[in-house]
């Protein structure tokens, strides 16, 4: 018993020197360099958004979050996040199932359109829209006709970020559903669940903390996005205007204490899903046994 | 299921949005160009005061603002907007050409071309000046880095290039040297932004360039807001005319059932509380007798070529110098 606690001993011991025979410049070199890329890239940022925020005084802050504009755009944020982050889960769920539980023709094909909104430029998104829905374009007179605004409207902006945003959900479930497998599912279905049933009772608690994940990643980058949005929005402050538009807005009129003020918004958003992320992902590895 | 609730929630809250919106009072859309934010800031709210007591309807203006063939590319693909207050008259031709928005001849039916007020060109260099820059030609001098945007899609950067152009037309006679001479200029440009604020912003936040080409309101705005101590503004001897012009949008309007309340909106910017307002926000107006006399002696004294004297009209500028293989394209090689 002894002997075998020894060798362990020793075995952990000449495993060990292998990270231990960098010298120690090189170690604190390296551990330097990241953290001090850290700082300089994510902390000192961060607090330059705050510091600014607040440069003058707490009240000027929330004065500048009081604004009908600034609260515009905050709500504007929120309703396009409510819009599409729920769109898309159940989109993220449909695809995710497909892909892993039945076999079809141009499978492969439609795991790989699902990630299109990741390799095309957000300027590009918003621009599908105005070519299909602006006045000059492919739909533009039938919607004209009916009067039904799409661009430079609220429908526009939220199109627009659904379309960004789609894939969130999706590449999250498939690699975990593939993962699962399908066994737990069929002898659910076998012992006479209905499909509902075996969805809500076997699928979806197994598949849930990376569904969260997902809806997480979805949620935080439906409220941030920039380009697409900026395209389809036509500017209209107070009316079509998002928070990271507002905060460029704002940033553009001098008005640095309002730019910053809604930027932390942002960055608080960040900060949230970052926790949130740690959390998921801690839950989701304890669950699958790593 | 929470799920089911997160659902509600967000049609809840859409149908509250989407109902507020409708319940709200009638409103104008005044799509306009980078530099006239601070002028319209303030005009709404006198217009907004001036309507109530004239009609006792409340009324909201709504502004949107970013370079001005960018905004004429909004309108055209949709922006609804029900007045226009655009940088140069070649985009409002534009909407009413590609769009038919607006009848052809727009311009003749507001008092002085439907131009309320003028601007031009001027240069904001570093405290102290330290390149020297006092006239068009110290521009294209090695070493000297200057910021004005991408006159593609900026009315400001289209004078600027204008500007330019005369300038160097009229010293060396002819427009091959013309065309030599802004090529190295638009050598030394670093970087072009899509619009006058933009470049603003590169030139004094971002601390890049020697000297900014920018509207003379935008300059002494700049130097206003942050620029105390930072920057000088130097008047070149001669530079451009900036006509911007102002426009109701017919079609929009009677959509939207807002042509009284467009027609009044553009009227009192010839009004005297107009007038006097684009004075104070460094704009020239068309008629100086309503403006301060203290604003209207802050305007130097500038020698301002006109676009159709020297160009002959917009068509022509657009045509020659500033379509897909025009004179720009040729001379600019990022």
């Amino acid at each position: 018993m002894n002997a075998v606690t020894q060798s362990q001993h020793t075995v952990k011991l000449t495993a060990i020197p292998q990270a231990l025979e960098d010298p120690t410049w090189v170690r604190r070199g390296l551990i330097f360099i990241t953290v001090g890329f850290i700082f300089l890239f994510l902390c000192l940022p961060l607090s330059v958004v705050i510091i600014e925020a607040f440069s003058k005084g707490v009240s000027a802050y929330w004065d500048a979050l009081a604004q009908p504009e600034a609260q515009a755009a905050i709500g504007l944020t929120l309703l396009t996040a409510l819009a599409t982050v729920p769109l898309n889960t159940v989109f993220g769920i449909t695809a995710a199932w497909c892909i892993t539980r039945f076999e079809f023709l141009g499978k492969s094909l439609l795991t790989t359109l699902i990630d299109l909104p990741f390799s095309v430029s957000p300027v590009i998104s918003g621009l599908i829209f105005v070519l299909l829905f602006g006045a000059q374009g492919w739909f533009g007179s039938w919607f004209a006709e009916h009067d039904i605004k799409i661009i430079f409207a609220v429908p526009g902006i939220i199109l627009a970020t659904l379309f960004i945003t789609f894939p969130f959900v999706a590449r999250e479930l498939i690699p975990l559903m593939q993962e699962m497998g399908s066994e737990e599912e069929e002898a659910a279905l076998s012992l006479g669940a209905s499909g509902w049933k075996t969805f809500f009772l076997i699928t979806l608690p197994n598949i849930k903390w990376g569904l969260l994940y997902g809806v997480l990643l979805c949620n935080a980058r439906a409220m941030g996005e920039f380009g697409a949005v900026s395209v389809v929005s036509g500017h209209i402050r107070g009316l079509t205007n998002t928070l990271p538009l507002h905060v460029e807005v704002s940033y553009n009129e001098y008005d640095f204490v309002g730019a910053f003020a809604s930027a932390s918004i942002l960055a608080g958003l960040a900060i949230v899903t970052l926790i949130l992320k740690s959390v998921l992902e801690w839950k989701q590895q304890r669950e699958r046994g790593y | 299921m929470k799920f089911n609730t997160l659902i509600k929630t967000a049609l809840f809250t859409a149908g509250l949005l989407l109902s507020q919106a409708t319940l709200a009072d009638r409103a104008l859309l005044n799509v306009s160009y980078d530099p006239t934010r601070e002028l319209y800031q303030e005009f709404n709210k006198e217009f907004i005061k001036d309507w109530k007591a004239k009609t006792g309807e409340t009324v909201t203006i709504q502004q949107s603002h970013g370079g001005a063939g960018k905004q004429a590319r909004a309108v055209i693909d949709g922006l609804e907007a029900d007045v226009l207050t655009l940088a140069i008259t070649y985009d409002i031709d534009n909407i009413s050409r590609r769009a038919r928005l607006l009848p052809e001849n727009w311009q003749s039916r507001l008092p002085n071309k439907s131009i309320p007020y003028t601007s031009t060109m001027v240069f904001l260099v570093r405290k102290g000046n330290p390149k020297g820059i006092k006239d068009w030609d110290d521009l294209v001098k090695e070493g000297v880095a200057v910021i004005t945007p991408n006159p593609k899609t900026s009315g400001g950067a289209r004078y600027n290039y204008l500007a330019a152009w005369a300038f160097a037309e009229k010293k060396y006679g002819s427009k091959d040297a013309a065309k030599d001479f802004v090529r190295k200029l638009y050598k030394n440009v670093p970087v072009l932004d899509s619009g006058a604020r933009g470049a603003t912003t590169t030139f004094l936040q971002r601390e890049i360039g020697d000297v900014l080409l920018t509207w003379e309101n935008e300059a002494y705005l700049a130097l206003k807001e942050l620029g105390d101590g930072k920057v000088d503004i130097i008047v070149p001897p001669t530079s451009i005319l900036a006509e911007t012009p102002v426009a109701i949008v017919d079609k929009v309007v009677d959509k939207h059932g807002t042509r009284d309340l467009a027609e009044a909106y553009l009227n009192f910017l010839y009004s005297p509380t107009g007038q006097k307002l684009a004075a104070k926000h460094f704009y020239r107006p068309s008629e100086p007798k309503y403006a301060d006399a203290a604003d209207i002696a802050r305007f130097p004294k500038i020698e301002r070529f006109k676009v159709d004297d020297v160009f002959g009209g917009w068509d022509n500028v657009q045509k020659v110098h500033f379509d897909d293989e025009g004179i720009f394209d040729q001379i600019y090689a990022p």
